[in-house]
């Protein structure tokens, strides 16, 4: 009987390393679970949801949201001018809370997927934002429900809220 | 009681102000007669024509106002972004055409984005016109 002892010992250890790893490397591929901070601000709520849900703007760097409000007369196709105060009001707004300014574990990843010399208008084109979503197909984008990969909202309820969390993620018909 | 109730509804609903898109359109017709002295009023069928036009917008897609706004104003339309826009007929949606601002700043845009050009207070009376009485 004592002969077997050493080798369930052993068979137990490399049980539960197998399982610490496991959850390290889960804890990894899903981020904290933490959702972003919580943001307001009333000019920016009422411009930039007219088009599109509100993107959140630790979603994007500094740099981003820089080019992003500089060429808003040609905004994606469209016209998304505003006057110069307005401007500048939500410019402030989006660069003070931006990814590169979070200490969340996501915003500092998703500044890392991108190099330093890109400032993506979109953050669908980031690579963090590809490597999350590998395993949605093109073609599921084109649901009505859905439309674009830019329409967040549909498959994350709390995306306007800055939520991404996996158990909030639901895929629409 | 009742009835003093009900007489005061009725006093009230006698009194009632213009409906607030009235107030909008009185501020283009102002800014019409600058434009053209020939000015005679806003008119619905000049409206639904301009409404219903096919227009290339900027981007070169194909476009008209019909096109996020929904063919039947009275409809939800929905944006290229997929989000869902209120009906624009302000049977449906009575929030529409009163707040001037907003009926500017949508009007500058898109007019620039679709027509290339800021629309006239002529073209902005008749398409409020149109939807103010759509049914
Ligand atoms: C006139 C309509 C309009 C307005 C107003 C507007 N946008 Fe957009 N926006 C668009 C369109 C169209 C797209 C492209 C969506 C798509 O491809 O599905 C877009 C996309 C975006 C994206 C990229 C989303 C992605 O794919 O990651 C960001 C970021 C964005 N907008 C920010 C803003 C901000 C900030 C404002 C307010 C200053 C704003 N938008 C106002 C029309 C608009
Ligand atoms: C078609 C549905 C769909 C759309 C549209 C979509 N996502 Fe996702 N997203 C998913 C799925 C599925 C996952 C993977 C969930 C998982 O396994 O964690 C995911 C993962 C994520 C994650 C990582 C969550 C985590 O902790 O693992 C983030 C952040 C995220 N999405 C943000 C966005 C943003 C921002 C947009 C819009 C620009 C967007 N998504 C559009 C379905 C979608
Ligand atoms: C690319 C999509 C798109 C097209 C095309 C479009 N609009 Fe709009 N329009 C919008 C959005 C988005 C809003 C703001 C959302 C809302 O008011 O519910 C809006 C709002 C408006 C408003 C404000 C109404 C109010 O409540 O005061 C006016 C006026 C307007 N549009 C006129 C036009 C005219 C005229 C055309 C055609 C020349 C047109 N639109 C074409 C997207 C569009």
């Amino acid at each position: 009987m004592k002969k077997w002892l050493p080798y369930l010992l052993f068979a137990s250890t490399v049980l539960s390393v197998t399982a610490l790893l496991a959850t390290s490397a889960n804890g990894q591929e899903h981020e904290s679970q933490e959702p972003f901070p919580k943001v307001e601000n009333a000019a920016w709520h009422s411009e930039c949801s007219g088009c599109h849900m509100l993107y959140h703007p630790a979603l994007l760097p500094t740099r981003s949201w820089k080019k992003i409000m500089g060429g808003l007369d040609q905004h994606f196709g469209e016209n998304a001018s505003l006057d110069a105060a307005q401007r500048e009001e939500i410019t402030r707004f989006l660069t003070s809370h931006a990814a590169d300014r979070q200490l969340n574990a996501r915003s500092r990843r998703i500044v890392q997927s991108i190099p330093p010399d890109d400032a993506p208008l979109r953050f669908s084109s980031t690579l963090y934002f590809i490597a999350h979503h590998d395993e949605i197909p093109n073609t599921l984008y084109q649901r009505k429900s859905i439309g674009s990969a830019s329409h967040c909202a549909a498959c994350h309820h709390g995306a306007e809220q800055g939520e991404f969390s996996e158990s909030t993620v639901r895929i629409p018909r | 009681m009742r009835n003093v109730f009900a007489s005061c509804l009725c006093l009230a609903a006698l009194n009632a102000p213009a409906a607030p898109f009235q107030e909008l359109l009185g501020q283009y017709e102002t800014q019409a007669r600058q434009e053209n002295p020939a000015f005679n009023g806003f008119s619905a069928a000049r409206g639904k024509r301009f409404y219903e036009e096919k227009r290339v917008a900027s981007s070169g897609r194909q476009s008209g106002c019909f096109d996020c706004h929904s063919p039947n104003p009275a409809q939800p339309g929905k944006t290229h972004a997929n989000k869902i826009i209120d009906p624009m007929a302000v049977s449906a949606n009575s929030k529409r055409f009163t707040d001037l601002q907003k009926t500017e700043k949508w009007f500058r845009r898109n007019c620039a984005d679709l027509i290339g050009r800021a629309c006239t207070a002529q073209e902005k009376g008749d398409f409020i016109e149109f939807l103010a009485h759509y049914k």
